[in-house]
């Protein structure tokens, strides 16, 4: 693996149409959360918050532009987290 | 082929550092040579290790009869907390990858050091601010903590010993561990010589690699529930405490997630070394590079998945219970691979049974045993009877101790010529090896008859029925401890009076053999091509010339 | 070139090595997302054990104070990416310029937790109190989340600002210019971490009407 001497530079539009696009999520988010939804709507609000996520660890972050290696890493650690949360679930689920 | 022959300018990392100043405790203290950074948590970590010990030996002491023999229940309840604590969080935990995984990492992938190596003597300084901090809370008022080294809530939450104190001590000493393991990581994924691709990098290599994982990953968890708890005891807020709608099974979930993958950070870089020692104690070819390399890999990560079979009797949900019993049969599958691939390995080699490859004999013996009766706790049926007894004890001490512990000591004796450029005594190495093997069975194994009898773990006084098993296990330590004593005496004697040994006396074939004992600063007097395959002994002619 | 003389120069013995520095970074961040992680699993395990009290107690918060921090760290998101273009591009004023702004949103947001948390104190509600005694079990877990949850934030935009204020300086004293700006990307990368932090407590606390 050789460093890249030309680096990516993300222009500024880019991360300025990411940024409005985070805007409009929250506003999305917090219009929902009045309306009665019922259990649904935490699903929702976590939906919409993995969304915001993903648009700032790709672009903010630059994992998007970044060598492979650091997609999976990320994808190690978040795949951990998930399972632990499944685990310490199966048991508060089945008390 | 390495090229390196003397070094150019004949000096070892002894005599040439990083440092300003040339001489004395500041080209220590001060030093950022991987090398020097791994002998300085060796002698941190044998400090640490006798003083565990000896508590050790005074809880025997204490259990040779029933009732009260020389100490208060209180002092015995603070006693095994602390023994607990010190083994495990400035021993164990830390033990194998901050001195052999710091000392030899590098060299064992043709780097001159580690790629972070500031953020590496930061590491050393965290371990020894998180030690103080054990000592210091054990002269407050308040008292030592005498919770268990598990620290469960809501005692943990309510006793006026100085909890807060000693477990802030375990935060910081997480942070050491992070960061070395985010050290390890970024090394061996940036900093391997030409021609050492991932297949080609010796076994102890993938196991310092997957334990460094689990550090990185772990560890914040156990650094959360610690804050949680301190947090409690200041603070009250209820989420540990009962009363206020606090969950204990929480809790432990929270600090089994961590203390579980924590035991495969003990254990898998000990594999690692016996990875390294039989092949060439055997003077053959590894059996089944490549399933012990995935192998490593599989334990750190089904090893997250095991956790709650800590708390079988808690009061978890039946459902749980049941999954995470199947999980843990499983996580011991990768485990047998490598035995049998050890095993493989050794068949039809020529064998050379030097004190390395004792302790190896003596650890595979002694592992087997530990993990099958894991295999019985990890049954539910029989760990309702076995859960909280001696057994427990045994179990874990059969692979804590006659895992990793006899691998510490195999390290050392193996890698004891590279780092120190002298040889010890073989004979009296033997008769430690020996004496050790003996005395571990001793103290360790009635503790499975008496779990059995039904003996609870952690208690000051017991039944008449079970003195019988409690005196021979009291008398296996003292014989521990002169066999420890003949151990550590036997390196230490030799650091200083040992004879000159040659840079490859054991006739090993991975990088650090094919440098000088010991290695200079940088490691390689030329960076290192590899074109073998892993542990080809054919090299060994060419390496004669080197 | 012959894949060993490529090799060659390969990262073993360069002195500098951008990549791994971020590596180094990202396997940190891994950390701080599981440390968080383990505080969310906290809160999951409450709120699905006392979900009518979480939402009672939750109605207490102010919604528009917690939108207005989001979109202030939203923002400083931006800010701190743009910053790092900027330099990237030999823009040394704008990087600055942003980078301070950055650091202004940063202060902001904790002028505008320290009147949230003054509010509920001064109606007491705090660890302890004996109004929030007198709650339920269910809310007095929330409130505990809490404050846990948004301090241990909080104490991390410290460290932030703390971080942004040394590089700012860096870069000012030319210590970090355009073709040599990792501890920036990596300052950076610990900001939208904070930032990312937000995005799930924002909701978990504050939209849970």
């Amino acid at each position: 693996m050789s460093n890249h001497d030309k680096q990516h530079i993300t222009p500024y539009s880019m991360y300025v149409i990411v940024w409005l696009g985070l805007l409009a999520l929250t506003t999305i988010t917090v219009t929902v959360a009045g309306i009665s939804l019922g259990k649904i709507t935490i699903f929702i609000a976590l939906a919409i918050a993995a969304i915001k996520s993903a648009l700032v660890i790709n672009i903010f972050m630059h994992i998007k532009f970044e060598e492979a290696i650091f997609k999976v890493f990320l994808l190690v650690s978040g795949m951990t987290l998930l399972v632990i949360f499944v685990l310490t679930f199966v048991d508060f689920t089945y008390r | 082929m390495a090229n390196g022959t003397i070094a150019l300018n004949g000096k070892s990392f002894y005599e040439e550092g990083t440092t300003k100043a040339k001489s004395g405790i500041f080209a220590w203290i001060l030093s950022t040579d991987h090398k020097r950074i791994g002998l300085m948590y060796l002698t941190a970590i044998a400090f640490f290790f006798s003083v565990a010990v000896i508590i050790g030996i005074f809880m025997r002491l204490e259990l040779i009869s029933p009732g009260k023999t020389i100490m208060e229940a209180q002092t015995y309840n603070s006693l095994f907390t602390l023994h607990g604590v010190i083994m495990i969080f400035l021993f164990i935990i830390p033990g194998i990858p901050a001195v052999f995984g710091n000392f030899f990492l590098p060299l064992q992938i043709g780097a001159k050091d580690v790629a972070f190596p500031r953020l590496n003597l930061l590491s050393f300084w965290i371990y020894i601010i998180g030690a103080i901090f054990v000592l210091v809370s054990l002269v407050l008022p308040g008292g030592p903590i005498d919770t268990g080294w598990t620290f469960y809530i809501p005692y943990s939450v309510r006793t006026g010993s100085n909890v807060s104190l000693a477990i802030f001590a375990a935060f910081i000493l997480g942070f050491s561990s992070i960061l070395t393991g985010l050290n390890f990581v970024t090394t061996v994924h940036r900093m391997r010589a030409p021609g050492m691709g991932w297949f080609k990098m010796p076994l102890f290599v993938w196991s310092t690699y997957a334990t460094a994982w689990i550090q990185i990953i772990a560890t914040p968890v156990i650094g959360i529930t610690i804050l949680l708890v301190i947090i409690e005891r200041f603070f009250g807020v209820g989420i540990f405490d009962p009363a206020l709608g606090g969950d204990p099974i929480l809790y432990q979930h929270m600090f089994w997630i961590y203390s579980h993958p924590a035991v495969y950070i003990m254990i898998l870089p000990a594999m690692g070394v016996v990875s390294e020692i039989i092949p060439t104690f055997s003077r053959r070819t590894i059996f089944g590079y490549r399933a012990i390399a995935m192998s490593s890999l599989a334990i750190a990560f089904v090893g997250y998945l095991v956790w709650a079979h800590h708390m079988f009797t808690s009061g978890m949900s039946d459902m749980a219970r049941i999954i995470f019993s199947l999980l843990t049969f499983i996580v011991a599958l990768p485990s047998g691979v490598k035995v049998f691939n050890w095993v493989a390995t050794m068949y039809k080699g020529s064998i050379d049974p030097k004190p390395p490859f004792l302790w190896v004999m003596a650890f595979i013996f002694l592992f087997s045993i530990g993990g099958l009766t894991g295999l019985v706790l990890g049954s539910l049926a029989t760990d309702i009877h076995l859960h909280d007894t001696y057994f427990v004890v045994a179990h874990f001490h059969y692979v804590m101790f006659g895992g990793t512990g006899t691998i510490f000591f195999a390290a050392l004796y193996y890698w004891f010529p590279k780092m120190f450029g002298k040889m010890y005594n073989i004979r009296v190495a033997n008769i430690g090896v020996a004496l050790f093997f003996i005395a571990f069975n001793m103290l360790y194994f009635p503790k499975f008859i008496l779990g059995y009898m039904g003996m609870p773990r952690r208690y000051y006084d017991y039944l008449p029925e079970f003195s019988g098993w409690q005196l021979v296990s009291t008398i296996g330590s003292w014989l521990m401890l002169i066999a420890l004593t003949i151990v550590i005496w036997n390196i230490v004697y030799s650091i200083f009076h040992g004879k000159k040994s040659t840079q490859n006396p054991w006739g090993g074939v991975t990088l650090e053999w094919h440098t000088t004992s010991p290695p200079p600063l940088e490691n390689f007097e030329e960076i290192p091509i590899v074109t073998h395959e892993p542990y080809d002994f054919s090299q060994l002619e060419e390496m004669k010339n080197e | 070139m012959s894949s060993i003389e490529n090799t060659l120069e390969t990262n073993s013995h360069r002195h500098r090595d951008d990549v791994g520095a971020k590596m180094g970074m990202w396997l940190f961040l891994f950390t701080e997302v599981l440390l968080f992680g383990g505080m969310f699993l906290v809160y999951a395990v409450y709120r699905f054990q006392y979900p009518e009290q979480f939402h009672l107690a939750g109605m207490e918060l102010n919604t528009t104070i917690g939108t207005i921090n989001t979109i202030i760290l939203l923002t400083s998101s931006l800010t701190v990416a743009m910053a790092i273009t900027a330099l990237q591009k030999g823009n040394k004023f704008l990087s600055t310029v942003l980078l301070s702004l950055t650091i202004v949103f940063a202060l902001v947001f904790m002028v505008n937790k320290y009147f949230e948390w003054s509010a509920k104190i001064n109606h007491g509600i705090y660890p302890g109190s004996k109004e929030l005694l007198e709650k339920q079990n269910g809310e007095i877990l929330f409130f505990g989340l809490y404050y846990i949850m948004t301090g241990l934030h909080a104490f991390h935009i410290v460290i932030g600002i703390i971080l942004l204020s040394v590089i700012l300086a860096f870069i000012i004293r030319d210590k970090i210019v355009s073709n040599d700006l990792v501890k920036l990307e990596n300052t950076g990368l610990y900001w939208h971490l904070v930032d990312l932090i937000w995005i799930f407590l924002f909701p978990l606390f504050y939209l849970i009407q």
